[in-house]
């Protein structure tokens, strides 16, 4: 259940997006679910609030320049975002696993 | 009180824990911990039997995992464990020992980071790369990694490690002034009269004999060595061994004369053992003499190889020997390396291999 109240409730705060998270990624940290809505105006925004909830998630998805890590995608409206890429009020943010490995 | 043997597996795809009691015949494996992530080193602190790994994962970057209950549960941290903004991020973490109340981490590219916590949070040791041959450095097959990681028991301040490709540094005042240490070993891929450089060198793997803090073993790219001037100078210890290339070393838990090597065939010669024969190699001697020890190894059709951290010995005594191959296979001894077991054949490939001994 979602007990984040409506933006418009709220002046002047920022208004959440919706933020879809990997499974593999949520399986590192106990309790993260797969949907969650964070208050974020950009990407970086989006992560710095997970990472609150969930210390540690900002590391697993971001590397040290700081950026998206080069095998995680974070998608905003079909396109492929980074850091800077702004959030609408209410976007479905995907957060994926690119294709890795051996 | 009956003893438990812990061999501590760093394979591609996750933690391994194989246990068993003091007579080591009979193993049992737990495993995959760590979300399967690649652990490139597993090690354990034998005052607290708290276990740590040394993990790089390709999509969710580098950490340092942790067990306080022998493997049970894990949790996983990279707080500090990265460089300043703008400068290439640590890909992976690659080595871990533990040190006057400190927990190291050796990390690619080649640095090196200490936690005070037991692993919770890290920060950069900056001396080393403030090493003006730090530019110069130039990575080995597997990156620019750090690798290995001594600590003098007697002394904290007295680390050595082992970077490939740029050899051996080594600080007396705990991390903020370093020296290459390369004095006497070769550098085979350097042009024709520039084979010794001050550094450079391809350190496949450093080991510190007991009791002796000032002798150090070495298994490097081109030859094995001996150092009993706390690396100063090292020299070769290659007579009577097969090859001169191979990845790890193996100290004995209490005998300084004593060193298991596993040489392979060479760098360019498929990197197998010997006639595809396998054979742990044992001085008594500090080097002088060597024993091909293969009782119980397959001798045939064994096209294996052993990774630079995939050895290890146990405390008990007499002492076990452990080895992991790059084909996912663990060997085990009981006695020293005279006979060996196959404790399992299917793993990942194995990429460390550490024991620890807890009363059971």
């Amino acid at each position: 259940m979602d007990n984040t109240p409506a933006p418009e409730a709220r002046p002047g705060a920022v208004a959440a997006v919706v933020v879809r998270l990997p499974g593999v990624l949520v399986d590192l940290f106990p309790g993260a679910p797969r949907r969650v809505e964070v208050p974020a105006a950009t990407v970086r925004d989006m992560v710095d609030q997970l990472d609150k909830s969930w210390p540690g998630m900002r590391d697993r998805i971001c590397d040290s320049r700081p950026a998206i890590r080069k095998h995680i995608n974070v998608f905003v409206e079909g396109e492929r975002a980074t850091l800077k890429t702004k959030l609408k009020p209410g976007v479905e943010v995907f957060v994926l696993t690119a294709i890795s490995g051996g | 009180m009956a003893e438990k043997v812990l061999v501590l597996l760093g394979t591609k795809k996750g933690a391994f824990i194989a246990e068993s009691n003091a007579e080591r015949r009979s193993w049992k494996l737990r495993g995959p911990f760590c979300e399967t992530w690649p652990m490139n080193h597993v090690v354990a602190d034998p005052a607290t039997g708290t276990i740590w790994g040394a993990g790089g994962n390709e999509w969710f970057g580098p950490a340092v995992w942790k067990s306080t209950d022998l493997g049970e549960t894990w949790t996983h941290s990279s707080e500090g464990l990265a460089y300043a903004e703008g400068e290439e991020p640590i890909k992976a973490v690659w080595s871990l020992a533990k040190g006057n109340g400190s927990l190291y981490a050796g990390v690619q590219p080649a640095g090196l980071f200490r936690s005070d916590d037991d692993g919770r949070s890290w920060s950069h040791v900056e001396g080393l790369q403030k090493h003006p041959s730090r530019p110069h450095w130039n990575p080995g097959g597997a990156g620019l990694i750090l690798h290995s990681l001594v600590i003098d028991p007697a002394d904290h301040d007295r680390i050595w490690i082992g970077i490939s490709a740029a050899g051996v540094f080594y600080t007396g005042d705990g991390g903020k002034s370093w020296e290459p240490r390369n004095l006497g070993t070769r550098a085979d891929f350097m042009p024709e009269g520039e084979n010794y450089p001050e550094f450079g060198q391809c350190v496949h793997n450093l080991v510190m004999a007991p009791g002796m803090p000032n002798r150090l073993y070495q298994q490097n790219h081109c030859g094995m060595y001996r150092s009993d001037d706390g690396g100063k100078r090292w020299v070769s210890i290659e007579k009577g061994l097969p090859s001169t290339f191979g990845f790890p070393a193996a100290a004995h838990p209490r005998d300084p004369e004593t060193l298991y090597l596993v040489p392979l065939n060479g760098d360019s010669a498929g990197r197998y053992v010997p006639d595809a024969k396998a054979a742990v190699w044992r001085t008594r001697s500090a080097g002088s003499e060597w024993q091909a020890m293969r009782n119980g190894l397959p001798q045939e059709n064994a096209y294996i190889g052993v990774l630079r951290q995939a050895m290890a010995t146990d405390r008990l005594d007499p002492a076990g020997v452990y080895f992991g191959t790059s084909s996912g296979a663990l060997f085990a001894s009981a006695d020293e390396g005279e006979s060996w077991i196959d404790v399992t054949q299917h793993l990942p490939s194995i990429l460390s291999v550490e024991t620890l001994v807890v009363d059971g």
